[in-house]
């Protein structure tokens, strides 16, 4: 065998297993003890008698011929995708020892009967999927593995640094704010977010329903279509907002010619708060693009700013209406100790959450609350047009959009810890296409150099840089195409961490 | 705009939260924090301009469906209260709220 198994690709696995030079049983135990061996903190649960089952009938199917697309090729769920086999607990105490009674439709789709994926384990994530460096997890931080001292990333922590640390060959994410980009850029990865409405909510515990969205995590934009494939269609009777927009073979177009292609190039995303190391991987990036026929095209997105306070109220107040269903009754942590249902209830809560969901739940109870609402709800939902509008503005003078993900590489753990403001505006790239609901994703670009003035990263290891590619809505094939050309042009998405 | 003590209990009222006093005392500062970079949201002139609430309905009509009034799930009752607290013949418990 050329390639170890771990250093194998998702498509390369898949054609492995189709041709029988593995099986998916041997697959799946060369992953779980990966898996159990894994230093980052990526796992919040393993079940090895589990994920060796699935990869049985997984064999079955292969030996019979009614093999999935991807059958037997193993993966991880963020912990915020509800799954019978594997507890769920969405990085909350309030969810310890949770069991659910059904599969997300996600985690369906993709596994038995679907693409026939096998679940190694549950992957980390940010409390409720609320942060940016996966240090709201109630079971600890994850380590980025690049640089151990630094953050993942997040929400979707666990699901990048398992890539990166070639623990899973892909993962689902989910992506409110940045959740799949920010951490994909972190860990030198690929991810992308599909078009709001795309890809079913069902099964996915709720943060902010108007913003959040499922989409794939892995090594390169071939495997992210390949997910991507088996996880969009129409899921009308369990998601209300799913549209009715049919599934769609995103490897259909990832080799098309990039020529007379046009980038735009958003002048709001290259100003002061960008680091230089950053900068200068992106650039890399984009003279890359113009190399394979890009045009790169000047353009506005003037309420760039504004979608960090315009995101910090929707998705808080959506949060504190969806996070009212934890109260110590049907699921979840009930507190020993109280006198009545109302004390039960608001010393459950107390205990079950952790800060930083306090704190969102308390500002959008406030910004909902009577005498506020038009002032900031409302408000927010009105520039959230505005901001969208700005889009298709800056679609009429081009064909996808580019930038950075991130102002700079990830950051030390604990760093920001006593300034959630910070974490806040470090997701300025990543909020405007969220707020717009537009499919986005990040493909690896380079590295941060940390000797460079004004970088700021204070790390004599490399950090992997992200390039942030925004498509118009359903033009998700558009994105992995250009994304893929890149990665023939490039090798930053084969490149390992020490160590691993 | 800054958010008083008082304003922070009658929120966490609201939110059925229990905060100790120094727990909320940093909420408060944190909040307030937080509040002072939505000022900039307050100035945008948005005279005439339509909330958005499904992103989608920014390029084309979104309706938010209903399916059929039928039965679709199957009786689960005892996976779907296999994690609650407090369970007794089928029934979700909770402490006594009338006398």
């Amino acid at each position: 065998m050329k390639n170890a198994m771990h250093d194998m690709t998702v498509a390369e696995l898949a054609a492995g297993l189709k041709a029988k030079t593995f099986s998916a049983t041997e697959v799946a135990q060369h992953f779980v003890a990966r898996a159990q061996a894994d230093t980052t903190g990526s796992f919040l649960a393993l079940n090895p008698e589990v994920t060796l089952a699935q990869a049985q009938a997984a064999d079955a199917r292969l030996s019979s011929g009614t093999a999935g697309a991807l059958e037997g090729v193993p993966l991880g769920h963020k912990d915020i995708f509800v799954t019978k086999d594997f507890p769920t607990t969405a990085g909350s105490k309030m969810l310890e020892g949770y069991r659910s009674p059904f599969d997300a439709t996600l985690v369906q789709r993709l596994g038995a009967g679907g693409a026939g994926m096998v679940t190694v384990g549950k992957l980390s994530c940010d409390e409720f999927a609320m942060g940016s460096g996966n240090e709201n997890c109630a079971y600890g931080p994850v380590k980025n593995p690049w640089d151990a001292s630094r953050v993942p990333g997040g929400s979707s922590g666990g699901s990048a640094a398992a890539i990166a640390a070639r623990v899973v060959p892909a993962a689902t994410g989910t992506d409110t704010g940045g959740s799949i980009r920010q951490p994909a850029s972190f860990c030198g990865i690929t991810g992308i977010k599909p078009t709001y409405g795309r890809a079913s909510r069902y099964g996915m515990i709720a943060y902010a329903s108007s913003l959040d969205q499922g989409g794939p995590m892995a090594r390169t934009a071939q495997d992210c279509a390949l997910l991507l494939s088996a996880m969009c269609g129409p899921d009308p009777d369990r998601d209300s907002t799913s549209l009715d927009v049919p599934a769609e073979d995103f490897t259909a177009s990832l080799n098309a010619d990039l020529k007379g292609l046009r980038v735009g190039i958003p002048k709001e995303f290259f100003g002061e708060g960008l680091a230089a190391d950053v900068r200068a991987a992106v650039d890399g990036a984009l003279a890359e693009l113009t190399k394979l026929g890009a045009t790169l095209v000047p353009i506005s997105l003037p309420r760039t700013e504004l979608s960090i306070p315009v995101y910090y109220i929707i998705a808080p107040a959506e949060a504190s209406s969806n996070l009212s269903r934890f109260d110590g009754v049907k699921f979840g942590h009930r507190a020993k100790d109280f006198t009545d249902l109302e004390s039960m209830y608001k010393l459950s809560r107390a205990e079950g959450f952790g800060s930083e969901v306090k704190r969102r739940i308390m500002t959008g109870t406030y910004v909902l609350s009577h005498g506020y609402y038009d002032a900031y709800y409302l408000q927010a939902q009105k520039i959230r047009r505005m901001i969208a509008d700005d889009f298709q503005q800056a679609f009429k003078q081009c064909d996808v959009i580019a930038g950075p993900v991130a102002p700079k590489v990830a950051w030390k753990l604990g760093e920001n810890a006593n300034d959630p403001v910070a974490d806040y505006l470090a997701d300025i790239f990543t909020l405007p296409a969220s707020l717009a609901g537009l499919p986005g994703m990040s493909v690896p670009a380079g590295f941060g150099t940390p000797d460079m003035p004004g970088s700021e990263t204070g790390s004599a290891k490399p950090l992997p840089v992200g390039l942030q590619l925004i498509g118009n809505y359903f033009k998700e094939a558009q994105l992995l195409n250009v994304a893929h050309r890149l990665q023939q042009a490039t090798d930053f998405h084969l490149r390992k961490p020490q160590g691993v | 705009m800054s958010l008083t003590s008082q304003d922070i209990d009658r929120i966490a009222n609201l939110a059925r939260l229990a905060l100790q006093p120094s727990e909320a005392e940093h909420m408060r500062e944190q909040i307030n924090g937080f509040f002072s970079i939505v000022e900039a949201m307050q100035a945008v002139d948005t005279t005439g301009v339509q909330p958005l609430a499904h992103p989608v309905a920014a390029i084309q009509d979104v309706q938010l469906r209903l399916r059929e009034d039928v039965v679709s799930e199957p009786n689960n009752r005892e996976a779907n209260q296999q994690s609650a607290p407090a369970v007794e013949r089928g029934l979700f418990l909770v402490p006594k709220v009338i006398e």
